[in-house]
């Protein structure tokens, strides 16, 4: 047994933790856990044993991070991260394994849970702020702060579900921020409000990770991985695969990626959503429509997206976000279908789904697509780096002069004149 | 604490009455039991005003009903908070009762005022006992409250079972009737539902009504701690994977 004068933070040994597959992996009812019971007494003998129903979320996963490490946490969808910090935050308890954690710990793993509708801004604070453990003293020690942060000011005494989804994810994350653990847990919580806010956020995190607390940092977001943590761990499929220096582990993260967008999506297992229309092949055609593997910078390029619903029928509300994304996951811009449009109020059971863009604004390079789709407001396929996007060099300007590579990732039209004092 | 607030608060928002809901529900069963049970079918209330005798034992069969209903949905209704959230669950069904203590204390004013109304005295010096009684009606409710959040977590047929199981539990405790209007028969087993050595006990020392016997006391107490110690066993199991099945 370690003790605390170890400097250790976080013990991890052989953390394993299987889930059952199938309807079971739900509720079930008092009748089907009898009958279940039943079925059990009599084919004790010659209960098949399948190893296929069950699946290991994590196996084997070991670490330790030393007091005051950030340590970033990278791999793509389905790899175990929130597995992971589910269970170090002990909402959940591994089936096999042991974790020690040496200290208060703070875990933000979903901004606003616990929020209250009803309640008030001030309200809120208070109760958010013991359900994530803190004392009323802590609260009221804090709370200027908080709400400075929130930036919510008049709004404090108002139900919080008369608030905008923007105030209302401020005074969440704003809460969470302020926890006072030695040991801290945050999970993609960047990618919430507007660019400033995240920004303000990302500044927020920089602060804790420099007041000598230790962090586990989720993200998907290469780029705030490299800026907070100086050592990372890479998880694929349950397993830590690489583990070391922040750039060394990104880079593996990233030879992952462009591997599994070589993958047909028809054989991807690493995406989520519940399933009822998923995306079957990615591609992109030029301006004619022919099938074509490198875009050109400045020229037309069509994004195709096929599709297939899962119960053979036509789907209705549908809207798709294509984001583009550069190779260390710095999102650079997003077509969605909603904004462009107003999405597909229908669509048949299966078929193609194209996003044209006339002038394509990217420098040459290689660039990730991530995908979703939401039917009825429902996300029912989302697949990260679903495919690359290899720009190749073209005549954006039509002045037959091509653009320096250095400064920036976009193209942009313009002209210049100068004209006499 | 925060959490039994929170439940408290919610409770009325938006309602135009507020909290006078904690006071109508009780007052309301009592006025509709006397119509039935006292007027049309004429039972005896131990020399009580009928009012009188019924609302001193739906106050606190309405504390168990409301929490062991309330806690039996905390866990369910709190499904994203547990699988987002680490904090001791106990804290879920304990705060849904505390809730319910405070319908309680309020709707017991209603019980000082028909008191003075009927003109019924309180049974000198041994109101002192009132809070003995009170926590065997709290441990009843938390160990039924325990199973039920646990099982209910698990199994949702629990939420289909709880209203009308509650219906039959009231009948099953001398609420609307006396105790000692059951045969003699029945003494020996009556008692080990648990709030018929509560609700006995409260209408003793409240209102002076024949004293519960020394076997109803310890069936009744017997039987509620038996339940609040294997509730609290069964929860800490429950609790464990309480995330990855809810």
């Amino acid at each position: 047994m370690l003790s605390e004068g170890d400097g250790l933070a976080i013990h991890v040994r052989e953390i394993g933790k299987r889930y059952r597959l199938g309807q079971r992996l739900g509720i079930m009812t008092a009748r089907e856990a009898i009958s279940d019971a039943f079925k059990g007494i009599l084919r004790r003998a010659e209960r098949p044993t399948a190893p296929s129903r069950y699946h290991w979320a994590l196996k084997d996963v070991s670490f330790d991070v030393e007091r005051g490490e950030i340590v970033g946490i990278v791999g793509s969808n389905g790899a175990g991260k929130s597995t992971l910090l589910k269970i170090l935050s002990r909402i959940t308890v591994p089936t096999t394994g042991k974790a020690d954690l040496y200290g208060r710990v703070g875990a933000l793993l979903e901004v606003g849970a616990g929020f209250s509708g009803e309640l008030t801004g001030r309200e809120n604070v208070y109760l958010n702020g013991a359900i994530l453990g803190m004392k009323k003293r802590e609260i009221n020690a804090r709370f200027e702060e908080i709400v400075a942060f929130a930036g919510i000011g008049d709004y404090l005494d108002t139900p919080v579900k008369r608030y905008s989804s923007g105030m209302y994810t401020r005074l969440a994350f704003a809460v969470a921020a302020h926890l006072d653990t030695e040991i801290l847990f945050v999970d993609e919580v960047l990618s919430v409000g507007d660019q400033k806010f995240q920004e303000k956020s990302l500044g927020k995190m920089r602060d804790v990770a420099t007041s000598g607390r230790t962090v586990l940092f989720v993200s998907h977001n290469m780029a705030a991985v490299m800026s907070l943590c100086s050592r990372a761990l890479l998880l694929d499929n349950g397993n830590i695969v690489e583990s070391g220096p922040t750039r060394e582990v990104i880079e593996a993260y990233l030879r992952l990626g462009r591997e599994a967008s070589s993958t047909p999506l028809t054989q991807r297992i690493d995406r989520s959503g519940e399933g009822s229309a998923r995306f079957t092949a990615i591609g992109l055609e030029d301006g004619a429509g022919n099938a074509i593997t490198t875009a050109t910078s400045g020229s037309p390029v069509t994004m195709r997206l096929d599709y297939r619903s899962a119960d053979g029928r036509p789907v209705h509300h549908v809207i798709v976000q294509i984001a583009v994304t550069g190779l260390y996951g710095q999102p650079l811009f997003v077509c969605l279908s909603r904004v462009a449009q107003n999405g597909f109020s229908s669509l048949a059971p299966s078929g193609s789904i194209r996003c044209h863009i006339p002038v394509l604004p990217l420098l040459p390079g290689v660039y990730m697509l991530d995908i979703w789709c939401k039917v009825d407001e429902v996300v029912t396929d989302r697949i990260n780096h679903a495919s690359e996007l290899t720009v190749s060099e073209g005549d954006f300007f039509g002045s037959g002069k091509l653009q320096p590579r250095e400064g920036g990732e976009f193209l942009v039209f313009h002209e210049w004149e100068a004209t006499e004092a | 604490m925060e959490f039994a607030a929170k439940d408290v608060k919610l409770r009325y928002k938006q309602t135009v009455l507020g909290a006078l809901w904690a006071i109508l529900q009780p007052f309301m069963m009592m006025v509709v039991f006397t119509l039935i049970f006292s007027r049309i079918a004429g039972l005896p209330s131990q020399g009580i005003p009928y009012p009188v005798f019924n609302y001193a034992a739906l106050l606190p069969w309405t504390l168990c009903a409301q929490g062991v209903t309330r806690s039996s949905e905390s866990l369910v209704s709190n499904m994203t908070l547990l699988t987002k959230v680490y904090f001791p669950r106990l804290v879920l069904p304990t705060a849904a009762i505390a809730g319910c203590l405070i319908d309680f204390l309020l709707a017991s004013i209603v019980l000082a005022g028909l008191m003075i109304y009927y003109g019924v005295p309180p049974n000198g010096a041994n109101v002192i006992f009132l809070p003995a009684f009170l926590a065997l009606v709290m441990i009843t409710t938390l160990g039924v409250g325990l199973w039920l959040a646990a099982l209910n977590a698990l199994y949702r047929d629990v939420r289909y079972v709880v209203p009308f199981a509650t219906q039959l539990w009231l009948f099953a405790t001398p609420v609307v009737y006396a105790a000692s209007s059951l045969p003699e028969a029945w003494q020996m087993i009556y008692p080990l539902n648990p709030m018929v050595g509560a609700v006995e006990g409260f209408r003793w020392s409240l209102l002076g009504t024949p004293a519960p016997s020394l076997w109803t006391m310890l069936a009744s107490s017997g039987v509620a701690i038996l339940l609040c110690f294997s509730g609290l066993m069964y929860f800490r199991v429950t609790e464990q994977k309480v995330a990855d099945v809810i």
